[in-house]
């Protein structure tokens, strides 16, 4: 089928730009068959356009990509054939029920007019929307909009699913539940590139991840590695008084000898350290200075902060001028 | 109390982890399906729409009603002499004219659809490119169906009586949805290039209204200033009221069937690629 039968997507040097802005400016990736990537950044750092020109809804300004061995442009037919897309917008018909939205598409995908409606039923009951099957999508819930998009998607089960910010706007429950069948839909063997602004998602889903900013990949690798790559893991601490930070920050400074990040929470700081026995140290130098302390953590660098060091901006939106000014200065 | 986790009420229905990966593993790929079928698959969408929402048809209804009972009792006096002459002249227009403003809703019901993440399912899936619009107007015939029924059944009530019966009425209808079916190809390219629905429907109607009185569905073209007179007279609408008058009357020119449906075709084949390259890149 393709001449690298263990990459799922191949993409390089992708640029698409709308108008004066580029917002795809450069993308390479390579997803290995039967992960999952995430593609990891902030509203408007390019994550969805790279989506849909990965899915041939949109053309490429500049650079190629094969999706399961097949070019996005001159094979888009065939790619289509193989993938399905999840959009940011729940990609489902608000006007009919959940029922006929599944037939639906499996009439559109060339079932029979049984198959499509046996398949209906049974993925309404896999994916708990059974009662609610027959009412308008427009009267769902989130969370059962979002399964039922994603049932949507693998009526014909797909071998490559793009999902496009799967759960931005559901409660901690449904997006769980979408979690658990992302987990199940990989376990089946499709491969599945994650958008997500959700640092948490990325690390809970994804194999590998790739940090999109400015339409360009800043930083790729599992979870793991990109932790690593900020250097080490860090303390964190919340005093009882915030009125002690200054002190605790000089009593920081001096034992684990880094400089102190003072955290927007004015009782909460945070110290780079990355041997755990000395973080030890420094809580036991606190308390013996008699500065009181609520909780303290000591860990991993979190992808918030990965995102951090790595951009030199807090993973926010990027719609401001100052967004703008950073890439220029950088 | 303390709750065994083991026996407490079960969740609301949520997914089933076990059925989920059931679910995934049990679909080959069916071949691709016919361009035919997909367009109908779309048309169904369409009348599934009309079901769960049916006051939508009062729109396609009430105007056209309005406009026979204010023509025929207003001025058909005033025009013909008599109501009932009146009514002769112009029901077989007014079934035109209920039938054509109809497509206008065409365009704004895709209009509507584009701001909606439906549209990204319909472009990624593998299916005949046209077949979301063609289907969607293969839905809208209905409509117009049922907008060019209600006309005639209103003039039955109001005395009309085609002297081709039910035949030549039916004639009529048909020739009438298939104009439509092409002059509705115009209003979904305008539905894809406006902002929004309204923005659609405003437009739409600034071409259709002028179009539509414009031609000889409500005078006799002899009565108008010669300049009026020549645009009236090659205006497609004319023709086709003229057919439609024909069709219900017993004596169509085949010439104006043919023209009819030469335009329809025309349009169709100037605006179906047009509109179909228009929904793949909005």
């Amino acid at each position: 089928m393709t001449t690298h039968p263990n990459i799922a997507i191949e993409a390089t040097g992708l640029v698409k730009s709308f108008g004066e802005t580029k917002a795809v400016d450069g993308v390479d990736l390579a997803v290995r068959t039967g992960s999952v990537y995430g593609v990891l950044g902030p509203n408007g750092a390019g994550k969805t356009t790279t989506i849909r020109m990965l899915a041939t809804l949109l053309r490429p300004d500049a650079g190629s990509a094969r999706v399961l061995g097949h070019d996005i442009v001159e094979e888009a037919d065939t790619v289509r054939s193989l993938v399905s897309l999840t959009g940011q917008l729940a990609s489902v018909d608000e006007d009919l029920s959940g029922r006929e939205n599944l037939v639906l598409i499996g009439r559109l995908l060339g079932l029979k007019r049984a198959d499509a409606k046996a398949r209906a039923t049974e993925l309404l009951d896999a994916f708990g929307l059974t009662e609610a099957a027959g009412r308008l999508v427009k009267h769902y819930s989130g969370g059962m909009r979002r399964r039922l998009d994603i049932a949507a998607s693998i009526v014909v089960t797909p071998q490559l699913m793009f999902l496009d910010e799967p759960t931005t706007g559901l409660d901690p429950r449904s997006r769980n539940q979408v979690w658990d069948i992302v987990r199940a839909l990989v376990e089946g063997g499709t491969t599945i590139l994650l958008c997500t602004q959700y640092l948490d998602e990325a690390d809970q889903l994804a194999d590998g991840i790739a940090v999109i900013d400015h339409g360009r990949v800043i930083a790729e690798g599992t979870p793991g590695q990109l932790k690593a790559s900020v250097g080490s893991g860090a303390l964190h601490v919340r005093l009882l008084d915030p009125e002690q930070r200054p002190e605790a920050e000089r009593v920081l400074a001096r034992e684990l000898g880094s400089s102190v990040h003072l955290e927007p929470d004015p009782a909460a700081l945070s110290v780079s350290c990355a041997d755990p026995d000395r973080g030890a140290e420094g809580v036991a130098e606190l308390a013996r200075a008699g500065i009181r302390i609520a909780d303290f953590s000591l860990g991993q660098p979190s992808l918030d902060e990965v995102f951090l060091a790595l951009t030199g901006h807090p993973a926010e939106d990027q719609t401001g001028d100052d967004s703008l000014k950073e890439e220029q200065a950088a | 109390m303390s709750v065994d986790p083991t026996t407490r009420a079960a969740p609301a229905p949520a997914a089933d982890e076990v059925a989920v990966r059931k679910a995934v593993a049990s679909t080959a790929r069916p071949p691709r399906a016919s361009a035919a079928s997909a367009a109908l698959t779309f048309g169904w969408r369409g009348m599934l729409k009309v079901k769960h929402v049916p006051e939508q048809l009062l729109d396609v209804t009430i105007t056209p009603v309005m406009f026979v009972l204010l023509f025929t009792y207003l001025f058909g006096g005033a025009i013909s002499g008599s109501t009932g002459d009146y009514l002769d002249y112009i029901l077989p227009g007014v079934l035109v004219m209920s039938v054509l403003f109809t497509t206008v809703y065409s365009g704004v019901a895709l209009n509507t659809d584009l701001t909606r993440g439906v549209v990204d399912r319909f472009r990624s899936l593998p299916i005949w490119k046209p077949a979301p619009l063609v289907g969607a107007l293969l839905g809208d015939s209905v409509r117009y169906v049922v907008a060019g029924t209600v006309i005639i059944v209103l003039g039955v009530i109001l005395g009309y009586r085609p002297d081709a019966g039910v035949p030549g009425a039916a004639a009529a209808l048909a020739l009438t949805v298939v104009f439509a079916f092409g002059l509705s190809w115009c209003f979904t390219t305008l539905g894809l290039v406006m902002r929004s629905p309204n923005a659609v429907m405003n437009a739409g109607f600034m071409a259709i209204f002028p179009v539509t009185f414009l031609s000889n569905v409500f005078v006799e073209p002899e009565t108008l200033p010669s300049a009026l007179e020549a645009f009236v007279d090659v205006n497609p609408i004319s023709i086709l009221a003229t057919a439609s008058r024909g069709l219900m009357e017993g004596n169509a020119e085949m010439s104006d069937i043919g023209i009819v449906l030469g335009v329809a075709a025309l349009l169709t084949a100037v605006f179906l690629p047009l509109t179909t390259r228009l929904y793949r890149k909005s």
